[in-house]
């Protein structure tokens, strides 16, 4: 069993909304004080990889894509439970650039690159672009069924079955191999790994790439563009309720809410 | 620009009912606003014994339904709709294609968009017409931005929120029904096997006009229990962050934010809640927001129009037993 796993790197989503810069006149967000991290939903996919490795054996890839990628958040996510990676990387991926297309082109490539494979899993969106498109893109281009918003995966009989997140419930799905998989976040955090882990994975094999090495006639016509881009405009102006106590506080709000017919 | 290219279409989601979703009205209420610049606007249907819904959606704004009536297109598998609707918006051309940005829409679209090298804007929470196009708002980065993005091909294809279109009533006048004569694939890849919903009725979150909130700062289970009483007392519905679903203090359905539901009721309150940008997200266009939280530097309170800094623990009860009072007098 060969899974590949397709992890993005962003800026920490947890930061606070103060250490998102938004850059209207270049249409990009800065990220101030915050450290890269694997998309949130990306670790999910690994975690779900490293389980399937588990009960039926086989190995992981980790293949990302970007400018500047942080060797010591790889090393890291590699050391969970994969056992290699490749990067594609050079100064042409900056994400301001990128557009779905494009990103889901090239990782396609890359994937061609690493057949044979089972399974490819990713996550069910970055947290930067909130966008949910780049993994089917993979798919369709390279022909794969997919199944979306995976709460669980399982891999038997040379089948992959997935439990889909319903906005009630959920689906069990079951889909022929090779496919692809995009992974939510029900599925559970990525183990730590120990620090001998740590050690062994520099170990481990990583090849980087060039995006011209793919084979993509780049530049590729982007499908979408960004016309503007702004801060939300969410600011509202508080009355905090006074009281000697927290009890009391909480009288006057409710009847502070009566006054103003909130309640 | 080709007259198409101001087209806009629908694309329906039933229920288990058989009936278009609220989501699936609002879209084309949406769309009815839009198509005021020009274009038609029409609804396309997939599904089995759908005429019902389709006679509703000709009443609900579409000026055409088109329509493909078989079983083997329900419940919904990528696998056979996909090459159907991308038949579909190919013999189209141009314009703009509206979805609900539901598990379904998510999983459909940018399937279509790939299949039709057309440019897709998934979640967005709004939609303006300009000069030859339109500009489609979404959230970026957890929602501490918001894109206003376009399309560079003729045909756009989206995926709205709910709450960003409003429903028209039902009307006398009604649009022309029109069955599709397309081929189903033979074979899917990939299929169903069962479904589980998880209660109803423990949190119709989308309808409800008040929202009861917790997040870690509850502490666990108990705590979820007081917040179900308050909403219980103002006819309302219990939400949570991430953290108590996560923790399993809540059902996932609960989940109010960027990867779970977006609210706008009349009253949000959000106890021991932080104020992420993902939960902001699900929940920033509520009418009137409180805020109960310990920490008086909690960005919830930036973004509250009521609030109380304490312990929930404390402030809680006597509030609850207030609002008691109020509502029964
Ligand atoms: C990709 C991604 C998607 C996400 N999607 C969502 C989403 O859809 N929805 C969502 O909500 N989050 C989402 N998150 C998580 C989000 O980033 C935050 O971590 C989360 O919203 C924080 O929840 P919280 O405010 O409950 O917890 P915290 O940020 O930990 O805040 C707890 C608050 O409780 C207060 N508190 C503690 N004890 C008490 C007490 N006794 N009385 C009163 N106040 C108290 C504290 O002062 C604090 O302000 C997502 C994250 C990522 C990375
Ligand atoms: N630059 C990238 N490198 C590796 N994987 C990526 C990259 N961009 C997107 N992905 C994968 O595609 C998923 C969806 O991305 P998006 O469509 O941008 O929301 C992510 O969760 C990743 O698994």
């Amino acid at each position: 069993m060969h899974i590949v796993v397709l992890a993005k790197m962003v800026p920490d989503p947890e930061g606070p909304p103060s250490s998102f810069e938004v850059n209207s006149a270049e249409r990009r967000v800065v990220p101030r004080g915050i450290p890269p991290v694997i998309n949130p939903f990306d670790e999910n996919a690994l975690e779900a990889a490293i389980r399937i490795k588990e009960q039926v054996g086989g190995t992981i890839t980790l293949l990302s894509l970007g400018k500047n990628l942080s060797r010591a958040v790889i090393l890291k996510a590699v050391a969970a439970g994969a056992d290699a990676s490749v990067l594609v990387e050079d100064d042409s991926l900056d994400q301001a650039l990128l557009d779905s297309r494009t990103t889901a082109t090239l990782l396609a490539a890359a994937l061609r690159d690493l057949e044979p494979f089972d399974l490819v899993l990713c996550g069910r969106q970055a947290s930067d672009t909130n966008a949910g498109v780049v993994g089917l893109g993979v798919a369709v281009l390279l022909g794969l069924p997919a199944v979306t918003l995976a709460q669980k995966v399982e891999v038997a009989d040379g089948r992959v079955v997935v439990e889909r997140v319903l906005s009630d419930g959920y689906e069990v799905v079951e889909c022929a191999l090779p496919a692809l998989v995009t992974v939510s976040g029900e599925v559970g955090d990525l183990r730590y790994p120990s620090l001998q882990a740590i050690r062994a994975a520099k170990e481990l094999p990583q090849r980087v790439v060039k995006a011209q090495e793919l084979g993509v006639e780049l530049p590729l016509h982007p499908w979408t563009e960004t016309a503007s881009l702004q801060p939300p405009s969410r600011e509202r102006r508080c009355r905090l309720v006074e009281a000697d106590s927290p009890a009391e506080a909480g009288e006057k709000l409710a009847l502070l809410l009566r006054e103003e017919k909130v309640l | 620009m080709r007259e198409t290219d101001l087209d806009i279409t629908v694309i329906a989601e039933l229920d288990e009912a058989g009936k278009p979703t609220r989501l699936t009205l609002e879209l084309l209420g949406l769309g009815r606003s839009l198509a005021a610049q020009g274009g038609g606007l029409s609804a396309v249907v997939l599904g089995s014994g759908v005429e019902e819904a389709c006679s509703e959606l000709a009443s609900r704004g579409a000026d055409r339904v088109f329509f493909l009536d078989r079983p083997e297109l329900t419940p919904y598998n990528p696998e056979v709709w996909t090459p159907l609707l991308a038949t579909f918006f190919r013999e189209r051309g141009g314009g703009l294609v509206l979805a609900g940005h539901t598990p379904m829409g998510q999983d459909l679209l940018p399937r279509l968009a790939f299949s039709l090298q057309a440019g897709l804007v998934t979640d967005c929470v709004g939609i303006r017409a300009e000069e030859g196009g339109f500009i489609l708002t979404k959230p970026v980065y957890g929602g501490n931005a918001l894109a206003g993005m376009k399309a560079a091909t003729p045909l756009a294809l989206t995926t709205v929120r709910s709450r960003v279109g409003e429903a028209l009533p039902p009307s006398a006048s009604s649009g022309e029904l029109i069955p599709l004569d397309l081929e189903t694939p033979a074979e899917a890849r990939m299929r169903v096997l069962e479904r589980h919903r998880l209660e109803a009725g423990e949190c119709p979150l989308e309808e409800a006009r008040v929202v009861v909130s917790g997040g870690r700062g509850m502490g666990g289970e108990e705590g979820f229990e007081t917040l179900r009483e308050l909403a219980r007392l103002l006819g309302g519905a219990v939400g949570a962050s991430r953290p108590p679903v996560d923790a399993g203090w809540a059902p996932t359905t609960c989940q109010v934010g960027i990867t779970g539901k977006v609210v706008a009721p009349d009253l949000y309150v959000a106890v021991a809640i932080s104020g992420s940008s993902q939960h902001l997200s699900g929940m920033g266009d509520s009418g009137k927001i409180v805020a109960i939280n310990k920490d008086p530097e909690a960005y919830i309170f930036r973004v509250s129009d009521y609030g109380v800094v304490g312990d929930w623990r404390e402030v809680l009860p006597a509030f609850l037993s207030k609002v008691r009072e109020l509502v029964s007098e």
